[in-house]
């Protein structure tokens, strides 16, 4: 055998949790110099598996081999001592520290007395930021960081030590087309070196530029391995969730209702100005834009969550003002929010309660809420979004990401709104809850829902939308229909290229 | 079928870990002295326990919210002072017993306004409950001492003070009526709307918000239901001594959150339960009672219960750390 040595490999490991096994039996291996993507549905275990690999969990039986030598780490500064680094799927920064201090969290560079040596620290830092191209200091105070230069923070942790593997955990689900480039070049970086990479995502395109090889998980067991030149996504996708995915798009025009929602000239300081747009039942509009171009803001406003400055909302052609969101809720507006794990969910409490909090109040039978009126409401979405739990009573907070995102669509979805605005929902989602998750979205549409889909990725605004709105810098520099749209002009409109908008 | 309801005691065991050790405390007291295991004892246990386990239960409630009430001990010694002194007000000479009723009403009514102003600060201003409720214990204390010269007032009534000796079947009418409230507070929190939000704004305010949760008006009522349990707290503590001494309630505060906190109620909010916090309640009764029929000085009993509280939340960390590792908080 000319193979080289695995910089990592993983024999028959099993994990099992109370009422789930989250690995059965799984092989998985590292070469140097090798991006290796891992594959699986929502709840698979593969960020159970890399877990195990980075300390976090100890595995209830299989071996670690790190350079042909079997190991046992207990604790993550055990891997990261033996050169295993993970990027976490879920951001674990403090956010009222630094970005320095987050960077060197544990190990911050010492002084006489161990006093901290802050020179040295930001120095360091800012170093390795600007390799990642990030546009902010090292002394920037997290909180104040947008999630996606939270998630450069997160990798810029990696960079610090002597990295034998690095692992992602699903690191682009918050990051712009511009940023994810700077992320490959990164990835391939390390690879040149020689560091073992273990990439896990949901986005085939990603997969496919990136990886060298793909191991597929499916219900915490090993699938197999695949190597990347001589497969294609079909073979992929059937061997993750055992069917192909039909991913035809299909703009049927839709029977369009009447005006649910109109908005004029709707202003919030900084974020938007001047938005005026009209939504009808039974359409689906996709706002595209980059990170920063207001849409999140301009969907929290319609919310109740923020003030606008000026402009007038219109329901069914009446003037509101939404100024709370049980208001909005009140008026059939839903929203689901950007942010699962902050804005979205009680991380503490179980999936039924999680799913029908908004409207708990209306389940009530006498003085007290009605167990039975929650659990069909949980599991009529359950089912409907495939949400892998072994039961109601799991706590929200021990979801894998993915099924903790459908958790929250299937709160809103089940409040029945007139108008559903969602806020980048499939980030984190497996392609075949994807696809079902936008199928429910135009059958929503269909049945008379108005629905906002806000998304900086293409494929989905494309994908699920009747109208597109694009907006840059607060404006909505053009719209277009389904049938007219063209990548090439979209990118623009969201540029600030062209049609007169100042760049 | 035998080895599967063991496991399940032993989880619900290793997730209340409080229960365990009400379980041992009572089969060492048992074994240790000759008074413990005995009726009287239980009925005077329960008895003991029943001012600060009211107040427990409120706190419950305002520590899944999220906040803290360290104003109670001085609630409970204001709303005892109004108890005794308006029953002798002479507006309600000639009304015999009957005086004792506006007397309570009226101090019950302070508590629940107290808290209510409690929530209210706290909510409006959004300064943390920590702070806002140290300032109105230090400032309730004060009114206190104004109201009664710093000295005590003496129920002249006798229904009043015979009260506390009333029976119901095996039952003190004191542990029943702490009984009962344990109940309906638990239906409270576990079954009802308000308990859902109170955990929910305790866990995840902002998601809470989200959800259309209006997060001030339920942290205020829980602020009122903490003063009410206060004020009858101190009503029942009043119809026992058959008198109010403004110093009454000092240090309350204190084994409160002790018995709560032992109860496995998170102080971040979000997380407890009303049976842990009923164990944490037991848990001081006994340890309290058996050490005093054993004849532990007063001093040592603080130092065990220090360190029996520590060990309890080791403990309760180490059973429950590898899930706790898993959230993703
Ligand atoms: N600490 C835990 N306690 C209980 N169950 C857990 C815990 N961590 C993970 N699980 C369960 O193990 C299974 C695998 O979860 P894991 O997070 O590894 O999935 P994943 O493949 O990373 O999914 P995603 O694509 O959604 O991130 C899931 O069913 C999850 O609910
Ligand atoms: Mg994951």
């Amino acid at each position: 055998m000319t193979r080289k040595e695995p910089a990592l490999r993983l024999q028959q490991i099993v994990k099992t949790f109370p009422g789930v096994r989250a690995l059965d039996g799984v092989d998985f291996e590292v070469l140097p110099g090798e991006v290796h993507a891992l594959l699986g549905e929502n709840g698979a275990g593969k960020s159970t598996l890399m877990k195990v690999l980075a300390g976090m969990y100890q595995p209830n039986e299989g071996q670690i081999y790190i350079a042909g030598e079997e190991v046992t780490m207990t604790t993550p500064l055990d891997a990261k001592n033996q050169g295993v680094v993970l990027i976490h799927q879920e951001l674990s920064l403090v956010p009222e520290m630094t970005a320095a201090e987050n960077i060197y969290l544990g190990e911050l560079p010492r002084k006489s007395f161990g006093r901290v040596d802050w020179k040295t620290l930001h120095a360091r830092c800012d170093e390795i930021l600007s390799r990642l191209k990030c546009r902010f200091s090292s002394d920037t105070v997290v909180a104040g960081l947008s999630i996606a230069n939270q998630q450069m923070v997160e990798i810029a942790r990696a960079l610090t030590v002597d990295a034998r593997v690095v692992i992602f955990d699903e690191p682009t689900a918050s990051l712009t087309d511009a940023e994810k480039v700077v992320l490959f070049d990164i990835i391939n970086d390390l690879k040149a070196q020689g560091v073992g990479i273990v990439y896990i995502s949901h986005r085939m395109d990603e997969i496919f530029t990136l990886s060298d090889r793909i191991t597929v998980l499916r219900d915490g067991s090993y699938r197999g391995t695949l190597v990347t030149a001589e497969t294609d996504e079909d073979e992929v996708t059937r061997l993750m969730i055992g069917r192909s995915l039909d991913l035809s798009r299909n703009i049927k025009t839709p029977e369009l209702g009447d005006v649910v929602l109109e908005v004029r000239g709707l202003s919030c300081a900084p974020s938007f100005s001047d938005v005026s747009f009209a939504l009808r039942a039974g359409e689906v509009v996709g706002f595209y834009g980059l990170v920063g171009a207001g849409r999140t803001e301009l969907a929290e406003t319609l919310f109740g969550l923020r003030r606008p400055d000026g402009g007038t909302i219109l329901i069914d052609g009446a003037e509101v003002a939404t100024t709370s969101p049980q208001d909005a809720i009140a008026r059939g507006i839903s929203l689901v929010p950007e942010n699962r794990k902050e804005q979205g969910l009680v991380l503490t409490m179980n999936c039924r309660d999680n799913m029908t909090l908004p409207q708990v109040g209306d389940l009530t039978a006498g003085p007290f809420v009605s167990s039975g009126a929650e659990i069909a409401i949980f599991d009529q979405y359950r089912d409907r979004l495939a949400i892998k739990t072994p039961s109601w009573r799991q706590l929200v907070g021990y979801l894998s990401g993915g099924n903790q995102q459908k958790i929250v669509i299937g709160k809103w979805l089940s409040m029945q709104p007139r108008v559903l605005i969602v806020d980048e929902p499939t980030r984190g989602i497996d392609v075949g809850s994807k696809a079902e998750i936008h199928n429910l979205l135009r059958e929503l549409a269909a049945q008379g829902y108005a629905v906002i889909v806000i998304s900086s990725e293409m494929p989905e605004v494309l994908h699920v939308s009747d109208r597109i709105i694009a907006m840059y810098h607060g404006k909505i520099t053009r719209e277009f229909s389904a049938a007219e749209v063209s990548e090439d002009a979209l990118v623009q409109a969201i540029s600030g290229l062209g049609n007169g908008t100042a760049a | 079928m035998a080895y599967l309801t063991r496991n399940a005691l032993v989880r619900w065991l290793m997730q209340n870990p409080i229960w365990g050790f009400v379980l041992i405390v009572f089969i060492f007291f048992s074994l240790m002295t000759d008074h413990f295991f005995d009726l009287r004892n239980f009925q005077n246990i329960l008895v003991q326990t029943s001012t600060i386990g009211l107040i427990a239960l409120g706190m419950t409630l305002v520590m899944i919210n999220g906040n803290i009430d360290l104003s109670v001990g001085a609630t409970l010694a204001l709303a005892a002072a109004f108890a005794v002194d308006v029953q002798g007000w002479a507006m309600f000479a000639t009304w015999g017993s009957w005086q004792i009723l506006p007397a309570v009403t009226l101090a019950l009514l302070v508590g629940v306004v107290l808290g209510g102003l409690n929530g209210f600060i706290v909510w409006k201003t959004g300064v943390d409950a920590f702070i806002v409720t140290l300032g109105a214990m230090l400032g309730i204390r004060g009114l206190v001492f104004v109201y009664t010269g710093e000295s005590s007032f003496y129920a002249m009534n006798f229904a009043y003070s015979d009260f506390s000796a009333l029976k119901v079947g095996p039952l003190p009418v004191l542990a029943l009526i702490f009984l009962l409230c344990t109940i309906a507070v638990h239906l409270l929190l576990s079954r009802t709307v308000h308990g859902r939000n109170s955990y929910a704004v305790g866990g995840n305010r902002e998601a809470a918000v989200n959800a259309g949760i209006r997060v001030g008006p339920h942290m205020m009522v829980n602020f009122m239901i903490i003063g009410f349990l206060a004020a009858l707290s101190g009503v029942l503590l009043s119809t026992q001594m058959g008198a109010a001494t403004p110093n009454l309630g000092r240090d309350y505060e204190l084994w409160v959150i002790t018995a709560v906190v032992l109860g496995g109620t998170k102080l971040t909010g979000g997380k407890g339960d009303i049976i842990g916090t009923f164990g944490g309640v037991l848990a001081i009764g006994m340890l309290r009672n058996g050490m005093n029929l054993m004849q532990v000085p007063a001093f040592y009993v603080y130092v065990i219960l220090g360190s029996i509280l520590i060990a309890v939340l080791f403990l309760d960390k180490h059973f429950n750390r590898q899930a706790e590792g898993g959230l993703r908080l």
